[in-house]
């Protein structure tokens, strides 16, 4: 394994930055994925892309979507937004013929650089649970969809489990919550929904800022260790989530008090905490594991054949391979709705943005999928580019994650109104006209 | 006040953290004058060869010793292929080597043993030590000790050995050390095997501590401001620096960070270190460039 994994990787290094193509044809539906598989974020990269590639994969080998075989290439981006635009405009035109599907970059930042080039070139820009919330607005952003779970749904559904386990909503009051945010853009873009959240139930919100990396918390945790919280919300990246729990521990807070969001609920973050993240509760939309049937059929008809792509097989079923997994379903799902429409051959991009705006996935879809309890129901429409906005709560026994709560929802009829404010608000600056989804409808 | 002292004291601990990484900077400035930016990745490659080893069943003495016989090869590799052909070129030059090198180095770490962010464990236990009212870490504590060991090895290697000698004499002036006979390379290929020990001993700290990733070549950030205050040429400044920074980032978070919006520890230290360039700009114990003009 180690000599496959350096053969394979030193290819990779010295393709840095070059797009490692697969056999394109005419016929074929293409993904261009902006990957990331070396730089500060490559364990996150490979994983993610890992699924997502073998997800395809095994689509094709079941014949491909309605006979239409999907391809992809790779560019490296290492999570350099400038690196991410140069390879969005590389690719976005499709490889011989093969009109490209959606682009589908991971990143928060590559994906606010290219969100006027995705509307300007009608190709969807999937950001699956992140991205800007107000992009769940499809008549203001008609290309950008932050499927199955927006920052604002994410921190609304914490909020609801914390108060599932105090014994209601109205039991809040009077409790106390730290955010401990990672000191980005993405750390701070749920600072102001959670205050709405603190009016509202009346607890009381401490927001501590972590600076990037956050290799250091010490002087924050001890601030949270005076302040007595009943709970730590963990809204960490990279590092900093290790650092969190094991910083805890050091002050002597519970891990069992601490949720991590959703980019603070993979191997990654808490395996490396080492004792310290036994009891560590995090919100995931996919949980990890390899029972779903659709991660048996990648098994037997990818990984098994030598055609898997992660590098290191142990990681298979993993959070961030499964997000890729997940991923695969709805771009795929996506296509297959829209050849319905549209024919049974290669879409263009906004062919498959009309796809995923007519994306239905109930019970009975994703049971056919082999995707039931690893993918939520979900019900997009041209005014709602999310979906989902419920998570399940997982907590890591010192080896892996375990279910611990069924389905919790946002409080989506809550956060509408906020969102929207947002979106007019930024279709007013740049000149927008909303689009009237009722007629759409 | 009890606050107060946990803050201090946790503060200090972390900046002997910080120490241990600038004593690889100051080894090889104070050899020839180089800047290594490379120091950071060669924490992360040392770390990563280590854990790596170990998850392939190697036991933890040998892995040890196997990573820092390849932390010694990477040394003499880069002497002989970076440094020597850019001998008596200007420090800017041989600084943009060792940026370039970093990059080399952290790309080549990553393509060796993938992208996996790894645990590790060195047995040393991060329950909090109740003393006197206060918690202390026990793993900082550890760190600290091995510190204090690890500067008191490099001070008798440099005070009572031969090697120690010359590379004092190159220190102090390289052109009359060449010519009593000192052969330069060979100094510069200790120091850097010497700086490669260090990075081990930094990146198996700080691997414990963060977990090995990446993210532990940026640790180097840390190190510049305690550089600069402690001064470039002196391991004790490194101490001095590292508790400096340390205690004045994490004081400056708790009681300055509320009155502008937190967050401040990261610049902190480098405002800190402005101010010690205005002040003393070879730091506390660096030595002052005097020239004849």
């Amino acid at each position: 394994m180690f000599k496959r994994s350096f053969v394979s990787s030193l290819a990779l290094a010295i393709s840095l930055g070059t797009t490692a193509l697969t056999a394109h044809a005419e016929g074929e539906q293409y993904f261009p994925l902006q990957s990331y598989r070396v730089g500060p974020y490559a364990a996150g990269g490979t994983g993610f892309f890992g699924g997502f590639i073998d997800y395809l994969k095994y689509v094709n080998a079941n014949g491909g979507v309605n006979g239409v075989k999907l391809t992809w290439s790779e560019c490296e981006t290492e999570y350099v937004v400038e690196k991410g635009v140069e390879c969005y405009e590389r690719l976005k035109g499709g490889v011989n013929g093969a009109p490209a599907a959606a682009t589908n970059p991971l990143s928060v930042g590559i994906a606010y650089a290219t969100l006027d080039r995705s509307t300007a070139d009608k190709l969807p820009l999937i950001t699956i649970n992140h991205g800007r919330t107000d992009s769940t607005d499809g008549s203001v952003f008609p290309y950008a969809f932050p499927l199955q779970l927006n920052p604002y749904s994410e921190v609304s559904a914490i909020i609801n489990y914390i108060g599932q386990q105090a014994g209601g909503l109205d039991k809040l009051k009077g409790q106390k919550i730290v955010t401990l945010y990672h000191g980005s853009p993405y750390g701070k873009e749920t600072n102001e929904v959670l205050k709405t959240l603190a009016d509202k139930y009346g607890f009381a919100l401490s927001l501590v800022e972590v600076p990037h990396p956050g290799n250091e918390q010490q002087s924050q945790w001890l601030n949270i260790r005076r302040d007595k919280p009943d709970w730590v919300i963990l809204r960490g990246w990279g590092v900093m989530n290790p650092v969190a729990l094991k910083t805890a521990q050091k002050v002597g807070f519970p891990a069992n008090r601490i949720i991590g969001n959703i980019w603070s609920n993979s191997e990654e973050d808490a395996a490396p905490a080492g004792a310290a993240a036994k009891g560590f509760i995090a919100i995931t939309t996919h949980p990890s594991g390899t029972a779903f049937p659709v991660l048996q059929g990648i098994k037997q008809e990818v990984v098994d054949k030598g055609q898997g792509d992660l590098a290191d097989p142990k990681r298979f079923g993993t959070v961030y391979y499964n997000l890729g997994v997940v991923n695969g379903i709805l771009n795929v799902e996506a296509v297959r709705i829209a050849q319905e429409k549209f024919g049974k051959q290669p879409l263009t991009g906004e062919q498959v943005r009309w796809g995923f705006e007519n994306l239905k996935l109930d019970d009975a879809r994703l049971a056919a999928l082999g995707a039931k309890g690893l993918v939520q129901p979900l019900k997009l429409s041209c005014s709602d580019h999310e979906g989902g906005g419920a998570v399940r709560f997982q907590q890591w026994d010192g080896e892996k994650w375990n279910l611990i709560s069924d389905w919790v929802q946002a409080d989506r009829a809550l956060l509408r109104p906020i969102i929207e404010a947002s979106s007019h608000k930024y279709a007013a600056e740049k000149g927008i006209t909303p689009r009237d989804c009722a007629k759409e409808a | 006040m009890e606050f107060f002292f946990e803050v201090l004291i946790g503060g200090l601990l972390a900046g002997v953290m910080y120490s241990l990484v600038a004593i690889g900077f100051v080894l090889i400035y104070k050899a020839s004058g180089v800047f290594n930016f490379a120091q950071g990745a060669m924490v992360l490659f040392a770390a990563l060869t280590f854990v790596s080893l170990l998850e392939r069943g190697v036991p933890f003495w040998l892995a040890f010793l196997i990573t820092l016989t390849t932390m010694v090869a990477l040394a003499l590799l880069i002497e002989r292929a970076v440094l020597r052909p850019l001998v008596n070129l200007s420090p800017i030059t041989l600084f943009m080597a060792t940026l370039g090198l970093s990059y080399m180095i952290e790309g080549f770490a990553q393509a060796l043993w993938g992208a996996q962010v790894h645990g590790l464990e060195l047995g040393i236990s991060d329950e909090p030590l109740e003393v006197g009212g206060m918690l202390l870490s026990q793993f900082d504590l550890f760190a600290a000790g091995t510190a204090a060991a690890l500067v008191a090895l490099l001070a008798l290697l440099f005070n009572k050995t031969r090697i120690g000698l010359s590379l004092r004499a190159v220190a102090d002036d390289p052109l009359a050390a060449l010519a009593v006979g000192i052969r330069l390379q060979r100094i510069w290929a200790v120091v850097w095997a010497v700086a490669g020990f260090v990075g081990l001993v930094a990146g198996l700290l700080w691997g414990a501590r963060l977990g090995v990733q990446f993210s532990l070549s940026l640790v180097v950030l840390k190190a510049l401001p305690v550089l600069i205050i402690g001064g470039f040429t002196s391991i004790g400044g490194a101490i001095a620096g590292g508790l400096i920074v340390g205690a004045a980032e994490k004081l400056a978070e708790v009681y300055l960070g509320p009155f502008v919006g937190g967050g401040i520890e990261n610049w902190f230290p480098y405002v800190l270190a402005m101010l010690f360039l205005l002040v003393r700009p070879a730091g506390l114990f660096g030595e002052r460039a005097i020239e004849r003009v």
